[in-house]
């Protein structure tokens, strides 16, 4: 297991996703705070590649052993690439949130409404 | 909400060994410390340690408690020599099972049924309903703990633990229960469990409960490790043992639940006239096995479909940490049931292939 953090360089949403973006390209995951609650991820479903994502929806899902949780879109767009290693090793969410237990890749189609997201500070004043 | 929670003696224990809490049956208890699949595979492997504190403890005494017992359980109790435990039902008319439970024959005309720790006021009322004459019940839920030890070498750490001069633990036969000072404390210990795996239940009085697990623990070097609910269900999921609330209750038979082997069939009881019934004529439905092809989790409450027809809905589900497949249980038509049939799991939308199979989902190596 990983320890709590918020890394400053990521956008949030209050969904407990984070966001890294780099002009209209994302990658999206979800924080420390949801692995955590979730418990150990013993499965993701994830979206195919090139199918639409709405913000605010969800475009897959993170099973624990008790539990499925959907994961929630930060931003709209398209999915570029899905992490085949995080399906192969659901695991990875809770040993690394912010890096290998990435999710998905996704071509924003809004690259400004990234700063309509939460920062580090404010994710964390609602945790 | 959690101030309406009631805690077991071992609550500080759990807090300090960071568990996470979760509501089950009234009560908060560890879901798991770790993890639920590390705490799993260390009692399959190794040992585990469970509070089950909140499962409700029932004394039957007096001189009508064998005739109480004789009308209440579906199973016969006149097989039962002291020290011997059966698994048992409590039926309503209809052949509904009120509860699930184990019953201990004790010395000194004493019974002692383990029930589950949401059906205990129910349980109470029921057995008291029969009115017999000369049968006290007395819940001693409250004054009483209860830990379970369990795992391929549980008999061998409870040895450390044992009074030197009676037969070792590994001597106790499956389903038998006898009185032991263990770890320094007075205890009833029962050669149970709800794993699968080797291992005994162990009942103390509730202030000495601490001790009990302190003493237990304090012999790590076995490799057991202190294990919560969620290992405990996925344990007995894959063993196929119903879980009350979800798998069996009032509204089910256990030859519905595939569970006539535990029910003496030609005695007269509560529910009996049902029972016989379904035996001789067939039943409507059957609990089943279902084992996932497709990576995927079943759920309880997800549609069981057969060519696109909904013939059932599963009762639990979880994803096996022994067989790494999805697995549950579910109702079914019978012409459904024979394993190796192929059906299908809506899971959230999505149908998903699946085939009926023996149960139980896990089989140890031998």
């Amino acid at each position: 297991m990983s320890e709590e953090s918020y890394p400053a360089e990521l956008r949030y949403h209050h969904e407990h996703d984070w966001v890294r973006a780099d002009g209209d390209e994302a990658v999206f995951g979800i924080t420390w705070h949801a692995q955590d609650a979730l418990g150990e991820v013993v499965y993701f479903e994830p979206p195919a590649v090139g199918s639409r994502i709405e913000a605010d929806g969800s475009y897959g899902s993170l099973e624990s052993v008790k539990a499925v949780s959907d994961v929630i879109a930060p931003l709209g767009g398209t999915v570029t690439a899905v992490n085949d290693k995080v399906v192969e090793s659901p695991e990875l969410v809770n040993e690394s949130p912010y890096a290998d237990g990435w999710l998905i890749r996704v071509k924003l189609d809004d690259p400004a409404a990234v700063d309509g997201l939460l920062d580090a500070t404010a994710y964390q004043g609602l945790l | 909400m959690t101030s309406s929670l009631r805690r077991t003696p071992l609550y500080d224990r759990h807090e300090e060994l960071g568990a996470r809490m979760v509501e089950f049956g009234g009560w908060e208890m560890p879901v798991y410390y770790v993890g639920i699949n590390e705490e799993h595979r260390a009692v399959r492997a190794r040992a585990g340690l469970f509070d089950v504190s909140h499962m409700g403890q029932l004394e039957i005494t007096g001189s009508g408690a064998e005739a109480l017992l004789r009308t209440a359980l579906a199973s016969d109790i006149d097989r039962l020599d002291e020290g011997q435990a059966q698994y048992s039902f409590l039926l309503n008319e209809k052949g509904g099972i009120i509860d699930d439970l184990i019953v201990y024959r004790l010395p000194d005309k004493t019974w002692l049924l383990i029930v589950n720790a949401g059906n205990i006021a129910a349980d109470v009322a029921h057995l008291k309903g029969f009115k017999q004459r000369g049968a006290v019940v007395t819940d001693i839920s409250d004054a009483t703990a209860m830990i379970a030890l369990q795992g391929p070498v549980a008999l061998d750490l409870l040895a450390d633990v044992w009074p030197k001069k009676t037969a070792a633990p590994d001597t106790l036969k499956p389903f038998t229960i006898v009185e032991r000072v263990v770890a320094g404390v007075p205890c009833r210990v029962a050669r149970t469990g709800y794993t699968g795996e080797n291992g005994v239940e162990i009942m103390c009085a509730a202030d000495r409960a601490g001790d009990l697990w302190d003493g237990i623990l304090a012999h790590r070097e076995h490799g057991v490790v202190p294990s919560g609910l969620g290992a405990r269900d996925t344990l007995r999921l894959e063993m196929g043992y119903p879980l009350h609330g979800h798998d069996i209750d009032a509204k089910t038979t256990p030859i519905e639940a595939g569970l006539g082997r535990f029910v003496h069939l030609g005695r007269t009881f509560v529910g009996s006239t049902v029972l016989d019934k379904q035996v001789a004529k067939g039943v409507k439905r059957q609990l089943v096995g279902i084992q996932l092809l497709d990576r995927a989790i079943p759920r309880e409450g997800y549609p069981i479909l057969k060519d696109g027809v909904k013939i059932g809905t599963i009762t639990s589900g979880t994803l096996s940490p022994s067989v790494d497949r999805g697995i549950g249980m579910g109702y079914v038509l019978p012409v459904h049931a024979a394993p190796g049939t192929t059906l299908q799991v809506d899971i959230r939308g999505r149908e998903r292939d699946a085939e009926v199979v023996p149960l139980p989902f896990y089989k140890k190596e031998s």
